[in-house]
């Protein structure tokens, strides 16, 4: 299809510029959910690895002997809650509720950094043990996948911190609620991974 | 009628109707979420089923329960948003993943049974 179409107006050429702002309906969020697909097949390779290596401890520790499920469980508790403090954003946010958009989302950032926190402490305190991503292929990939997930997280956060910003700065226009939107299902997306995470790393690491 | 149509999108965003959310969505989700996140860590903290194997098999099957809540509740995932592509997407994702992973553990413990003897554990400790 041309970029313009030509039609007249009392002889007078008219055009529409088609190449701008207009586009098909839904493309953002199926193209953001193609993208989300694309990085579910990262995680997918990553457990893939994670189960080929995850019983090769080269003598060292295993699962069992280094995971802290109390801590695990915490981790999964402030997830799950940064995924409907979320949720209450983006109900505020189709009611058009600025300040309580910001507020939530203010709340989901702050779960996001406990998890990061605590996530950060475990992976200080087994390298601290000696249970570095070197020691084994186990701990290799524990590393690779726990972290890859934990880097998504971060920049999870970024990405909030800086729609807070343009929320409060330019409201909640189309294109800001376009990008909560995005960011919503990227948040949920990460809960998704984590669910695989708990269960097939950490609870099934102690079994 | 490119004017028109322009016009309409002022102030509706192109797949807010497909995303309209509700608190009722929300606290279910997170309610079954939450059920079904508690169970799994009973069973393997609590060591509540006799075989390890077991509890393996259960709690996998728990997280997949769970993801599918999650993208029903939190994810707002449908056969109709986007005319049907994202869940086609999404099914098309799930059959490269099962595809990787069962064939990366199937072909990976054939050739873990497969190789040729390794040295007795005792020295494989003492190697730098």
């Amino acid at each position: 299809m041309s970029a313009t179409i030509a039609t007249h107006v009392n002889g007078a050429p008219v055009y529409y510029d088609h190449s701008g702002e207009h586009h098909p309906p839904n493309s953002t969020m199926l193209g953001f959910w193609l993208y989300l697909m694309s990085d579910c097949l990262i995680f997918a390779v990553l457990f893939a690895v994670y189960a080929v290596l995850g019983r090769s401890y080269a003598a060292g520790p295993s699962g069992a002997d280094l995971f802290d499920l109390p801590l695990v469980a915490a981790n999964t508790a402030l997830l799950l809650f940064s995924s409907i403090t979320y949720g209450f954003a983006m109900i505020a946010m189709q009611a058009r509720k600025k300040s309580q958009v910001l507020a939530w989302l203010a709340v989901t950032g702050l779960l996001g950094l406990g998890f990061l926190g605590i996530e950060l402490y475990e992976f200080q305190h087994l390298i601290h043990e000696g249970a570095g991503p070197g020691r084994s292929a186990f701990l290799s990939s524990f590393f690779t996948l726990v972290g890859t997930h934990g880097l998504h997280v971060t920049f999870g956060c970024i990405w909030l911190v800086t729609l807070m910003l343009q929320v409060r700065k330019l409201g909640l226009t189309p294109a800001n609620r376009r990008r909560l939107m995005c960011l919503s299902m990227f948040w949920h997306f990460l809960d998704v991974v984590w669910i695989g995470v708990f269960t097939f790393v950490y609870l099934m690491g102690v079994l | 009628m490119a004017a028109n149509h322009a016009h309409g999108h002022a102030d509706h965003l192109d797949g807010e109707a497909d995303f309209h959310v509700s608190y009722k969505g929300y606290f279910t989700g997170f309610i079954l979420s939450v059920i079904l996140t508690a169970i799994p860590f009973w069973l393997v903290m609590g060591k509540v089923l006799p075989s390890a194997k077991v509890t393996g098999f259960v709690i996998l099957g728990f997280a997949a329960v769970q993801m599918v809540v999650h993208m029903i509740y939190f994810l707002h995932m449908n056969a109709k948003i986007e005319g049907g592509w994202s869940m086609l997407a999404l099914l098309f994702t799930i059959v490269l993943v099962v595809i990787m992973m069962a064939g990366s553990i199937w072909v990976m413990y054939h050739m873990n049974t497969n190789m040729m003897p390794t040295p007795d554990p005792a020295a494989m400790r003492n190697m730098p």
